[in-house]
């Protein structure tokens, strides 16, 4: 154990965020006459993300990723575990971040939302949308400041800089995606969580906005933290994938590594899930049965042995922890090894 | 004769912002034991065009008079836009047509238990007693993978989760056996391990149920998966269509082409990300000539005033000697883009293989004078690829 968590750190000294046995829990119900019970949303989790990575998260709906994105911001609680920041020019430890602290946390740590249409005032003009931040934050001294860092910005995302003026409800989804990726790196963030960023949007402009996300990734030196329900999506962009399932962190590799040679059941079962774009291989692999257990009832033991096709009694019994399967390539699996083969 | 044949549907909005034009001069059949997907982006027509099938778009939806939708069953068909009363319109709301859509928890009642919706859509359509009904509606449950259908069947929407609410609703829909059944992106809202489940499912209802579907998605890998023909909408046309090996595999219309290069692919990490260039215009900013032209790589001036006619590719290109008169308009500036050497012109602008599958016909590379190959035949409305296809023949000819 000793020896696991030296690697660890190692690996840590070159990543933006470490967390370490993160988990966030919720209490639910407790009413008058209800027992209050805990979902357990994030349980146990080790991640750390390398600086200047793209890095994906997947997994199913309930399966904690927008939950861990969250907390990574410490925008939601933290019940137990540690996360830590280090850029380079600051260390910042958010379970004892004080508030002035937090605050310049936020202008480095930034969230990308799912859903343009949702994410933006409808009562703002572009150009207020993109300046809120800075405003919010204080972080320019006079409005000829603000106006030249939003025009900046929305530059650098390839917005119209006439379209400034305008409202919202006059672009598509596309160009509103691009303005709130202008609104989220205003404040010039090093670390980016970009949730379901793409999954609101029509294919033909999902291949724009992953682009620009790329683009900008190299242009401005971040980070991402990209969560996604669509694998195909990770495969493109992300050079490293974390698959979650039931709050569990059950693989973690670099994406190639990921894809060609998937192992824990859950990941091989996502990979095969994806229908083909082949109309004659019309898909003959793995199906998995049943669905995502409940977060507030998880089975006990592996949290997939409910639906894994290989779980034997141990698997039932006693849950597997993280260890390495290769450089870099972790696997929460009691069987992964004789499953290889 | 088809079970279902869509005839030049046009379909505008009365709005305040003047007349939009959802659907523009769309035909389609679908026979029985079929499966056509209609795929498009959103605000491209799907929907509305489904919905057209059941009269279902509100009342400032005014439809051409030229437009005809004909549906037949065993004996008699029916001209669906002539029907106005609502006792008529039965046979297409949850009589013969059946309709299933994205989003099962809004499609629910929330107060009324499953089973009480589903028995009660039987004694109105079918004329079963509540208690034959109930029977069915059980065995029905069953029959789509519920476990524990009795207890389900007296359960809530809220009760299920998401998967299962669309099995249920599955099982809804199909429990009065329709002849048609439209899907309106059925397994969008769904995880992928239970999409594919969902997908299976549907898959095994076809071969047994032997209906005609209508699937409506915007995703090609679940068209790939589940369909035998497809169309591809754009701004309210429908822009290509034919079978889907023919569409996916060697598509013709340059939106077509630009859809499949813009869809990350699993099989090949190293492929770039091709988005289709520009936003789709706004309703009220319809193009005039080919909708498409506005972001279309390999436009030509004709192309903005003309509106091009369907013609066939793949195998039937090869019978098509002259295509259009109104070609002629742009032709004369059409060769330096077009291409000249028929074989290139085959490679770039019809035809263009995208690569997908590794099967037989793949490597024969279809459209280059491969005739036998069963199943790619399709259409597509775009001049440049027409021409290329008319130029081919020609020079076979000769």
């Amino acid at each position: 154990m000793t020896a696991k968590k030296n690697d660890v750190a190692t690996e840590h000294s070159a990543s933006i965020i470490v967390a370490r046995d993160l988990s966030v829990h919720f209490p639910i119900g407790g009413g008058l006459f209800q027992r209050r019970q805990m979902l357990k949303a994030v349980e146990g989790v080790n991640i750390a993300i390398p600086k200047g990575s793209f890095f994906g998260l997947v997994g199913e709906s309930g399966s904690g990723k927008t939950t861990l994105g969250r907390a990574l911001l410490k925008a939601n609680p933290i019940t137990r575990g540690e996360v830590t920041y280090h850029d380079g020019e600051v260390d910042y430890d958010l379970g004892t971040l004080p508030k002035d602290k937090l605050r310049e946390y936020r202008t480095r740590a930034q969230l990308i939302f799912q859903d343009p249409y949702a994410a933006l005032s409808p009562r703002m003009t572009v150009r207020d949308i993109i300046a809120e931040p800075l405003e919010v934050m204080n972080l320019t001294q006079s409005r000829e400041e603000t106006d030249e860092r939003v025009r900046d910005i929305a530059g650098k995302c390839r917005l119209n800089l006439e379209h400034l003026r305008r409202f919202p409800h006059a672009f598509s989804g596309g160009q509103r995606q691009r303005i709130s990726i202008a609104r989220a790196l205003v404040s010039n963030p090093r670390f980016v969580v970009a949730d379901e960023s793409v999954a609101a949007l029509d294919v033909s402009i999902q291949a724009d906005i992953l682009n620009l996300l790329k683009a900008l990734q190299q242009e401005l030196g971040l980070t991402y933290l990209f969560i996604s329900h669509d694998l195909s999506v990770v495969a493109h962009i992300c050079d490293h994938v974390a698959v979650m399932y039931l709050g569990r962190l059950v693989e973690s590799a670099p994406t190639r590594e990921l894809f060609q040679r998937p192992r824990h059941p859950y990941t091989k079962a996502l990979l095969s899930a994806i229908p083909s774009l082949d109309p004659d291989r019309r898909n003959t692999a793995q199906k998995l049965t049943g669905e995502i257990p409940s977060p507030t009832n998880p089975p006990p033991g592996c949290k997939f042995h409910t639906r894994c096709p290989h779980a034997v009694s141990r698997c039932r019994e006693e849950e597997p922890e993280l260890e390495f399967a290769g450089t870099s390539h972790e696997v929460s699996c009691h069987r992964w090894k004789e499953l290889d083969v | 004769m088809a079970l279902l044949s869509v005839n030049n549907l046009t379909l505008q909005f009365d709005t305040d912002e003047g007349r939009l034009t959802a659907v523009e001069d769309v035909s389609f059949e679908i026979h029985a034991g079929e499966v056509l997907g209609l795929v498009g982006e959103s605000g491209s027509g799907k929907s509305v065009t489904a919905k057209s099938i059941m009269k279902l778009n509100p009342d400032n939806a005014v439809y051409d008079p030229a437009s005809s939708i004909q549906l037949t069953l065993d004996d008699q068909s029916i001209d669906v836009l002539s029907l106005k009363k609502g006792r008529d319109l039965r046979v297409v709301r949850g009589g013969a047509v059946s309709m299933i859509f994205q989003e099962p928890m809004a499609s629910f009642a929330p107060a009324i238990t499953i089973g009480a919706q589903m028995v009660e859509q039987l004694v109105l359509h079918k004329g079963m007693t509540e208690r034959e009904a109930t029977t069915v509606s059980i065995e029905m449950l069953e029959r789509v993978g519920i476990s524990d259908a009795s207890k389900r069947f007296a359960q809530y929407a809220f009760e299920l989760s998401g998967g299962m609410r669309q099995r249920a609703m599955i099982a809804m829909a199909l429990s009065t056996r329709p002849k048609l059944l439209i899907a309106d992106e059925p397994t969008t809202a769904l995880d992928v391990t239970i999409q594919a489940q969902v997908i299976d499912l549907m898959k095994d209802l076809i071969a047994e149920f032997q209906m005609g579907i209508l699937f409506i998605t915007h995703d090609l890998g679940v068209i790939a998966q589940t369909a035998d023909r497809v169309a591809v909408m754009y701004l309210g046309k429908v822009v290509e269509q034919g079978s889907v090996r023919g569409v996916i595999k060697r598509p013709a219309h340059p939106y077509t082409r630009g859809l499949i290069n813009a869809l990350p692919r699993i099989d090949d990490l190293d492929a770039p990300l091709t988005p289709v260039a520009g936003d789709i215009p706004s309703p009220l900013e319809r193009p005039s000539g080919c909708v498409f032209h506005t972001r279309c790589p390999v436009m030509q001036p004709a192309c903005r005033d003309t509106v091009p006619a369907m013609t066939s590719h793949g195998v039937e290109a090869r019978t098509v000697s002259v295509i259009g008169s109104d070609l002629d308009t742009g032709n004369s500036d059409s060769g330096k883009n077009a291409g000249q050497k028929p074989g290139q012109v085959m490679g770039q602008d019809t035809g263009q293989d995208t690569g997908i599958g590794t099967g037989p016909d793949a490597d024969q590379g279809i459209g280059e004078g491969d005739t036998t190959a069963p199943g790619i035949d399709h259409t597509a409305a775009c001049f440049v690829t027409a021409r290329a296809v008319s130029q081919a023949s020609k020079v076979e000819v000769s």
